[in-house]
Parts: structure tokens; C-alpha cells; sequence
């Protein structure tokens, strides 16, 4: 794998030449023939990023080729800390909004509405997205031994993803949004997302193709499982229809009960699919190099891996107790959701007993201690949904502040944890060096982490609490209690 | 079984999976396409008028459900403070739902009819000059934005492509309508109501109503709001009736 050859794939650079200009001539004719904002906005982008793209494919034809594809890598996880920066300022200053309004500006793009839509997206997809981009194109090389195949594909994955990126957020900014939580981009975005994504699938597929290894690595299950799973949610909750196809807005093709019905199958396996499982490769893979241990049970991994896609793909129903939904699937979605407890624990006792042997490392190396602080994260946030799926508990938590302190134990404690540890490990071999630049700061960076999560978590179940508690209070006389300390505002629905 | 096969063949260890995560959506999801119970059998219901249609995609354009659920639990206390629980049919035309995740405000699902017009406008140009704990972002554009309407007939007929059962009449007149919801006792008024009925027909924003005045994005948010959770007549709904849950 070490032997460097200098390649010019003519066929290669020719596809990836005529894609790009076919692509800026949509992007052109989109620019010009747009009928809103949004679509003359996005055509424009679309045309610039694939001109860049085509020059720079026209001056780099020759490829110095030696080893592994590790540039798009480098790309991902740089594109990972930026996006991380960008998405979690963007929830500090919603939660600021949220104390303050003034800080909505009066002005429609700075709105909670429109920017909550970008803090989420920009965390789950940007940030989170392209961690597990830069994680799975380096564990399927290493542990297949090969190369990623495809001059050019890897790149348009890893660019065509930012792209996406930067297309979603300014449609939420102008109000171009499809209104279904964590599945706001419109169906022109869904579309450009859907050829990224297939590229995706096809990348990493054709690595394992070129494999030298004759098994497929644990991680490489959870990495695929993520990768076509996620492909149709997308598909599915995607399906919708444009009021013209020049311009942005669209409705999608289900109503209703339906409607609902799919926007959480597809919510919750966003978590059970973008958020666990693709993370959980993360987990097989840094784990167990950077504590030098196998993985505690090739057993347990297996029952791991079936039994977690299989129950995870039930749980939306929790999302909707004593809604319109009929009792029939709210039964399954909690039933499926408290069994969903098992393989969750099952796999962070697989994570964690891999240190066997090597619990020295967690005193030693703050990196190891992040990497295993996630999975305990893990551990908690999945007994803690479990429980918040239960009819009786989801009739308090629903609708309150709790759903969103338990979204960010699963997403700060277990995601955000567990990709820091990922990029600390992957950074120094990236970019060959001896090591990271201060082990120092990476302790600052353990401990303040580790301590804000638990301030959050915990201000967030009494706050949700309380407000559940409100919400239902009555007073001595049989009537329910106003909560708002405005006149008029609720009690006057008290009476009807 | 040994899982060697799995291991040693990507295409089978991706068609293993794409039947194991198959399975649970389909139990889920196709049923209520199916079941003629999953919704209810009932009286009132119609699809939106043009006006409310334009108010219901600024409420999705903007963003609110982040903070307004529109679906009112079984349970007494959400019954007692915001009426009857939602049923399945009365989000049955809502392309896209917006039962929402969140309360951080109220649930709106049937807010229709509980303020006034005057209450709305200025709420949407000050929260807080209504309700002084409010922490919902003011909406002062609104009212100053004429609506932009150049397209209705092409969203009408959209959604009647994916099932909204509007008829060919009713996408001819969707202009006409947006006019008409604002101009109280005018012929082309009665038609509207004709088309739908119960739609209520003023200017809701507060300015006058006349000859040549134009609809503003405030006009048709408060159309919108106004007319939510009304349609439905529940004094004949009966919940243990048959095809009920």
C-alpha cells in the first residue's frame, strides 16, 4: 500500500469534468430562471461550487497515488470542527433568544422559528455528519486494506456534503423549509442530498469490494447499516411534490396522521441510525486502537449489531402518545422502545469492557476518558429514553423541556464526546504528527465538557418537570391552575 | 446459523439489512393507510380556503412549530384548557402536519375564534403588549408585506394532486377567493362560502375593507389562526360511535 505512482485517469477526470459542468449549467439555468429568491440564490451557488470544481479538476489530472485516500478525510474533519463551532454557538444563542427576545431582532431571518431549524440541523447533519464522513472513509480503508476507489467520487462526497450543507441553512435563514422537524430542507436540496448520498453508499461499498481483508470489520456493519438506513428515511419522509419545479417550496405528498406517522419513523431513526449506529462504528473502531484491546465479545457485538437496527426502526410511535395516532401503534412504538433498552446496554457494556485490562488508560490519556465518558453518556441517555417512552412518563415529558434536556445528554454526552475523542485520535495520524498540542487542554476541554453537559441535563429535568407538573395542576376547588402570569391569557380557555 | 456469510459478503450483509430495518416501518405505517378507523368519520371538515392555505405555509415558512404544537392530548388537563382532544381527521388535509414536538407557547390547534382579530395583530407587531411574559419573536413585517398570491392556483392544484380535494372550481376561483375572504358582503363573498363554508370573511388585519385593497401576509396568518380547530362540529361527534376508536 506504500508505493507511490503518479496516475492520470483520463475516463475518471473526463466524468468528473462533464458532471461539474453539467452542474453549473443547471446551477446557471436555476440562477436565471428561478421563481423565488431561494432557488436564483441556491442556482448560483450551485454554479460557483461547480466551476471551482472544474477548475480545480482540470489543473490537478496527474495523481500522486501511494497508500490511502486520506485528503477528503482531512477535508471532513476539518469541516467537522468548524460546522461544530458554528452549529453549537448557533444553540447558545437560541437559548439566549429563548431568555431574551429581544435578541429575535424583529427581523424575519433571525427568528427562533427559522434559526432552531439551523442550530439543529447544523449539529446533527454538519457537525455530526461530516464526523462520521471523515470516521468511516478512514476505518473502511484501514480495516479493509484498501483504498477508497474513484479519483474524484470521494471528493464530490465530501464537498457535495458541504455544499448540502450550506444549501439547507440558507433556505431555513429565508424561509424555505418543509416544516417536519430534522427534515426541513426543501425537495430540491432532499434531491442534491440524495446523489451525495448514493456516491456515499457506492464509495464505501466499492472500498469493501477492493478489500484484502476477508472479513468486514464490526464498525463497517454499523457504518453501512447507517449509510443505506438513513438513505431511505430520506427517500420516504422526502416524498413530496414542488408547486413548480423552478421554484423552492414544495408540499410534501402525505397529510396528516400518516404524515406523522413517517416524520417520526424518520425522526427517531435519525437518532437510531445518523446519531447510534453510525457512532457506535465510531466506537468499534477508536475504542479499541486507542486502548490497544480487542472488542470485549465478537458475540455480543453481533447480537449488538441485529438486535439494535431491528428495534430501533419501531420506536417512533413514542413521539406521539395520546395523540390521534391510533393506541394500536403507540403500543408497539413504546413496547419496541423499552426492549430498544437491551441492545443499547449491551453494546456500551461490549464499548466499555473492551478496556479490560487497560482501566490505567483512563487516568493516563484524557482521550481514552472522553472516548469512554461518551459511552457512559450513552448508557444513560439510553435507559433515560426507554423510560420516557412509557405512556405514563411521555404524558408528563411530552411538549416539555425534558425532551430537549434527554436529546442533549444523547447528543453532547454520548455524539459530541464521542467524535472529540474520535478527531483527537484521527488529527495526529492525518496529519502525521507525534501527537496532539496539549494533552493539557484536552483535560480542560474533558472536564468542562463533562461538567456543562450534567448543569444542562439536570436544569433541564427540573425545568421539565415542573412544567409538566404545571400543566396539570389543579387547585383545591377542581379547577385547573393558570400558569401564565398574563390576565386573559390562558384562563380565558380555563372556562371554555 | 453461521454468521460468516454475512461478514465475508457486503451485498449480503446489506440486503440483511435492509430487511431487518424494513420490517418495523412496515407494520407501522402501511396499516394506517388501510385501516378505515385510523380516521375518524366526521362532519365539517374541508380543505382550506386560498386565504388560510397562504396563512398556514407563513406558519410553516416561519418556523412555528418549533414552539406551538397543534394536537391536543386524551388527557383532562390539555381537554380542559384547550377543548376537545384533536382527532386524526382534522389534520387529514394538513400538507405539511404540524402536531409539533414542543409547547414552549401554547397549542394552537384550536385557537380559532378564542381572541380577536385586533388581539392577533397586535400580538404578531408586540407579543408582549398582550401577554407581558411572552417570549415569542415579534412578527411587525407581516402587516407591512402585501401577500404574495401569484401562485395560489398552482399550490391549490398541488395539493390536489397528492389528494386535497379541491375541485377544478375551486382552483379557478383560488385569486379570486384570496380577494374575496377580505371583502365582506360582496357577491364574490357569498361564493367563497359557498365553497367553503364556515370561512370567515373580514379584514383581518384591521385596516378597512374596499374596492382595490390588497391582502396582506398578516391578513392571511390571521385567516389561518382564526378558523383553526373550527370545523369540526363536535356537539354530533360521538367517540364510541361506529368506525371510532
Amino acid at each position: 500500500m506504500s508505493a507511490t505512482a503518479a496516475v492520470k485517469p483520463a475516463l475518471s477526470n473526463a466524468l468528473a469534468m462533464g458532471s461539474a459542468a453539467v452542474f453549473a449549467a443547471l446551477g446557471v439555468f436555476l440562477a436565471v430562471n428561478g421563481v423565488d429568491p431561494v432557488m436564483n440564490l441556491h442556482g448560483a451557488l450551485l454554479a460557483l461550487a461547480s466551476v471551482l470544481a472544474l477548475i480545480y479538476i482540470f489543473t490537478h489530472q496527474t495523481e500522486e497515488r501511494s497508500g490511502y485516500l486520506d485528503g477528503p478525510i482531512r477535508v471532513a474533519t476539518l469541516a467537522a470542527v468548524f460546522w461544530g463551532v458554528i452549529g453549537f454557538a448557533a444553540g447558545d444563542f437560541i437559548a439566549w433568544q429563548l431568555a431574551f427576545p429581544a435578541l429575535n431582532f424583529d427581523l424575519p431571518w433571525t427568528t427562533f422559528g427559522r434559526l432552531r431549524p439551523l442550530h439543529t440541523s447544523a449539529v446533527i447533519f454538519a457537525f455530526g455528519g461530516n464526523v462520521l464522513l471523515a470516521t468511516s472513509f478512514y476505518v473502511v480503508q484501514r480495516t479493509s486494506r484498501a483504498r477508497m476507489p474513484g479519483r474524484w467520487s470521494p471528493w464530490f462526497v465530501i464537498w457535495g456534503y458541504q455544499l448540502f450543507i450550506v444549501l439547507a441553512a440558507t433556505s431555513y435563514v429565508l424561509g424555505a423549509t418543509q416544516g417536519k422537524e430534522y427534515a426541513e430542507p426543501e425537495w430540491h436540496v432532499d434531491i442534491f442530498l440524495t446523489i451525495v448520498w448514493v456516491t456515499y453508499l457506492l464509495v464505501f461499498l466499492g472500498t469493501l469490494w477492493k478489500r484484502e481483508e476477508p472479513h468486514i470489520y464490526v464498525a463497517n456493519w454499523f457504518y453501512l447499516a447507517f449509510i443505506v438506513t438513513v438513505a431511505m428515511l430520506h427517500l420516504v419522509n422526502g416524498l413530496s411534490v414542488p408547486v413548480s419545479f423552478l421554484g423552492s417550496q414544495s408540499y410534501p405528498v402525505m397529510a396528516g396522521v400518516q404524515a406523522a406517522m413517517t416524520q417520526w419513523w424518520y425522526g427517531h431513526n435519525a437518532v437510531g441510525f445518523f446519531l447510534t449506529a453510525g457512532f457506535l462504528g465510531i466506537m468499534y473502531y477508536f475504542v479499541p486502537k486507542r486502548v490497544e484491546r480487542p472488542v470485549y465479545s465478537y458475540r455480543l457485538s453481533i447480537v449488538h449489531f441485529w438486535s439494535l437496527i431491528f428495534l430501533y426502526i419501531w420506536a417512533g410511535p413514542h413521539h406521539l402518545h395520546y395523540t390521534a395516532l391510533p393506541d394500536w401503534a403507540q403500543t408497539l412504538g413504546m413496547t419496541f422502545s423499552i426492549m430498544l433498552w437491551m441492545p443499547s446496554w449491551g453494546g456500551m457494556i461490549n464499548g466499555l469492557m473492551t478496556l479490560s485490562g487497560a482501566w490505567d488508560r483512563l487516568r493516563t490519556d484524557p482521550v481514552v476518558r472522553l472516548l469512554v465518558v461518551s459511552v457512559a453518556f450513552y448508557g444513560m441517555s439510553t435507559f433515560e429514553g426507554p423510560l420516557m417512552s412509557i405512556k405514563a412518563v411521555n404524558s408528563l415529558s411530552h411538549y416539555t423541556d425534558w425532551t430537549i434536556g434527554h436529546v442533549h445528554s444523547g447528543a453532547l454526552g454520548w455524539v459530541g464526546m464521542v467524535s472529540f475523542g474520535a478527531i483527537y485520535c484521527l488529527v495526529p495520524w492525518l496529519w502525521k504528527r507525534e501527537g496532539l498540542y496539549s494533552i493539557k487542554l484536552v483535560e480542560w476541554h474533558f472536564w468542562l465538557s463533562t461538567i456543562g453537559i450534567v448543569l444542562y441535563i439536570t436544569s433541564m429535568w427540573v425545568a421539565g418537570i415542573t412544567q409538566g407538573l404545571m400543566w396539570r395542576a389543579y387547585d383545591n376547588l377542581g379547577f385547573l391552575k393558570s400558569f401564565a402570569p398574563s390576565a386573559g391569557f390562558c384562563s380565558s380557555s380555563v372556562a371554555s | 446459523m453461521n454468521h460468516g456469510i454475512f461478514e465475508k459478503n457486503s451485498l449480503i450483509l446489506l440486503i440483511g439489512i435492509l430487511i431487518v430495518v424494513s420490517i418495523g416501518g412496515i407494520v407501522q405505517i402501511a396499516p394506517l393507510f388501510m385501516l378505515s378507523s385510523t380516521i375518524e368519520k366526521v362532519e365539517g371538515m374541508r380543505p382550506y380556503s386560498p386565504l388560510e392555505q397562504a396563512g398556514r405555509d407563513i406558519y410553516v415558512r416561519e418556523g412555528c412549530y418549533n414552539c406551538h404544537s397543534q394536537m391536543i392530548r386524551s388527557l383532562r388537563d390539555e381537554v380542559e384548557r384547550y377543548g376537545h382532544y384533536s382527532l386524526a381527521a382534522e389534520s387529514m388535509y394538513d400538507h405539511p402536519f404540524q402536531w409539533s414536538s414542543k409547547r414552549t407557547g401554547p397549542d394552537l390547534a384550536r385557537i380559532g375564534g378564542k381572541y380577536s382579530d385586533a388581539w392577533h395583530t397586535e400580538h404578531m407587531r408586540q407579543p408582549k403588549s398582550v401577554v407581558s411574559a411572552s417570549i415569542m419573536p415579534a412578527y411587525p413585517h407581516l402587516e407591512t408585506t402585501p401577500l404574495d398570491y401569484s401562485n395560489i392556483q398552482d399550490k391549490l392544484k398541488t395539493l390536489q394532486f397528492i389528494g386535497v380535494p379541491y375541485t377544478d372550481e375551486m382552483i379557478a376561483k383560488a385569486a379570486a377567493d384570496i380577494e374575496a375572504q377580505i371583502a365582506p358582503d360582496t357577491p364574490a363573498a357569498k361564493e367563497l362560502l359557498a365553497r367553503y363554508p364556515k370561512a370567515q370573511v373580514r379584514k383581518f388585519d384591521g385596516q378597512s375593507p374596499g374596492e382595490g385593497v390588497k391582502p396582506t401576509e398578516l391578513d392571511a396568518m390571521i385567516a389561518y389562526l382564526q378558523m383553526l380547530g373550527t370545523l369540526v362540529d363536535f356537539t354530533k361527534f360521538d367517540a364510541s360511535g361506529p368506525n371510532l376508536r
